[in-house]
């Protein structure tokens, strides 16, 4: 049986010198080449959303998820981490916008929008990103309501915007029948936080009445807050909406 | 004397191309991609001349690289199966020339793929924008050929040659980003582990070519490549191919056929 293989000396001497020097050669070319320097790349405007849907060759929900992981990963470029308040806010609603175009009953670029871009410390970027879960809600409020429901509490915990936070519990209660109680009633409690005890007595009351709450642990706990609101009414007056209320207990 | 039979080899090399319809193949996938970005350029809302150029580059690039590593594959499998290759070297023919009249007709067939492959971009593109891609084009597809050309010699099977030749141009092309990637710890990691990785990272990106700086579609629509840029490349190429061939030679000498 033949070796596979001759031995070193079968290779002529030059093949093995030039060998070596070409090595050499590739090593010092690398070595004079300079180090990458990381830079940022801008964000893009998505692809239109006609050739994602070609592009996505009939899967268009892979595609939107993968879409996704781009754009979470973007601020994590190669070497360089860019800070969310350098992202240009308007592109990144357009992402989101375009993938959930792409997978409407996909939630993870609603909770981007809400939990991560939204904690950015800069409230006109914080709108902004609480106006586009506000938007996507009205198109499809069964599915999405929880997203504005965040947004609610980031608008009044974070932005101390009442009137804002009350307009996004509001559309919840009007627009979302298939949110959990807690969602739909949670304008009761903003109206009841702001000073508008009347209001809010008026629609608890009205919410008891209606029959809606079934569940007889809620509709304990609603009675007895109702009960409350009128006590606290009769003992000390509640703030008015306009006036400074206290300062939260910790960080939301 | 030892020229002529280099030039011999290369010839054949050459129309074996030709006889197994390679070119027309490589037009035909070209056709694909330019009916490709002409529907995306139709598709487009803004930016469309430039969606297309960059879709068209990009794809003819890869196609390029693949079509041509493949053709190297499968036609110098051919020839080991064929018995092709005992016959050539029964000549009075030593097998570095083997090698090297080889390579040249692969990099003929490249610098052929190259040239039909920019035309498109000529019509598209800025002229000189166009020119220096394809002429980067040339140089990385000399580089893949040598190194299709040193894998199936070393491997002598299809499927691990194939398998080292893609995984080889991946890394390459992402050798840059892994190494920024590797330099800087974005989650605060900065112990043992990590500059080890950091320093096996560095030491790969000395000894394989950085293709990513190789025929960049921005070329053609961003802004065109700097003479001396393209200079480096063609370095990089000549002293990458010199380093395969020989590689590829040294082992093929060693073989036993």
């Amino acid at each position: 049986m033949r070796p596979s293989e001759r031995p070193l000396g079968a290779v002529p001497r030059a093949v093995s010198l030039v060998l070596l020097a070409a090595f050499g050669a590739q090593i010092a070319w690398q070595g004079m080449q300079p180090k990458p320097v990381a830079s940022a790349v801008a964000l893009n405007a998505p692809p239109p959303l006609p050739a994602l849907r070609v592009a996505s060759i009939g899967e268009p929900v892979v595609l939107a998820q993968l879409t996704t992981l781009y754009l979470q990963a973007f601020d994590n470029q190669p070497g360089i981490s860019i800070p969310f308040r350098d992202l240009d806010y308007r592109r990144v609603t357009q992402w989101l916008a375009t993938i959930l175009a792409l997978d409407p009953i996909g939630q993870y670029p609603l909770l981007m929008a809400a939990q991560l871009y939204a904690q950015v410390p800069d409230p006109a970027r914080e709108r902004l990103m609480l106006d586009f879960v506000y938007k996507q809600f009205l198109q499809d409020p069964n599915r999405r309501w929880r997203w504005l429901a965040h947004a609610a509490l980031v608008a009044k915990h974070r932005l101390k915007d009442q009137a804002l936070a009350l307009h996004y519990a509001r559309e919840i209660a009007r627009l979302a029948p298939a949110a959990p109680g807690w969602a739909r009633q949670m304008y009761i409690f903003i109206l009841e936080d702001i000073g508008e005890l009347e209001s809010a007595k008026i629609l608890l009351g009205g919410l008891l009445a209606s029959g809606e709450v079934k569940d007889p642990h809620e509709l304990l706990f609603l009675t007895k807050r109702l009960d409350a609101m009128k006590n606290a009414e009769i003992q000390t007056p509640m703030p008015k909406y306009g006036q400074p209320e206290p300062a939260p207990a910790g960080k939301p | 004397m030892r020229s002529r039979q280099i030039a011999t080899i290369a010839r054949f090399t050459l129309i074996e191309a030709f006889r197994t319809r390679l070119l027309w193949l490589f037009v035909i996938v070209l056709a694909l991609i330019l009916g490709t970005a002409f529907f995306i350029q139709q598709l487009a809302i803004t930016e469309s001349a430039r969606m297309q150029i960059a879709f068209a580059a990009a794809a003819t690039r890869l196609a390029a690289v693949f079509v041509l590593s493949l053709h190297i594959l499968t036609s110098m499998v051919r020839e080991f199966n064929d018995k092709g290759l005992e016959l050539t070297l029964s000549f009075d023919l030593r097998r570095a020339h083997y090698i090297l009249g080889r390579l040249s007709g692969y990099i003929l067939i490249a610098l052929l793929m190259a040239l039909v492959a920019t035309l498109p971009q000529l019509a598209m593109a800025p002229p000189a924008a166009a020119l220096q891609w394809g002429l980067s084009l040339m140089l990385e597809l000399a580089i893949m050929a040598a190194l299709s050309l040193f894998c199936i010699v070393t491997f002598t099977q299809f499927l691990p040659a194939a398998s080292f030749v893609f995984g080889f141009y991946l890394l390459a092309r992402s050798l840059t980003a892994i190494r920024l990637m590797s330099d800087t710890p974005l989650l605060g990691n900065d112990g043992l582990s990590h500059k080890v990785i950091s320093w096996l990272v560095d030491a790969l990106a000395l000894a394989l070519p950085a293709l990513d700086r190789f025929t960049p579609s921005t070329w053609l629509v961003d802004n065109a490549a700097s003479w001396p840029a393209l200079g480096a490349n063609a370095v990089q190429a000549t002293v990458y191919v010199v380093l395969l061939a020989t590689a590829a030679m040294f082992d093929f000498y060693r073989r036993n056929l």
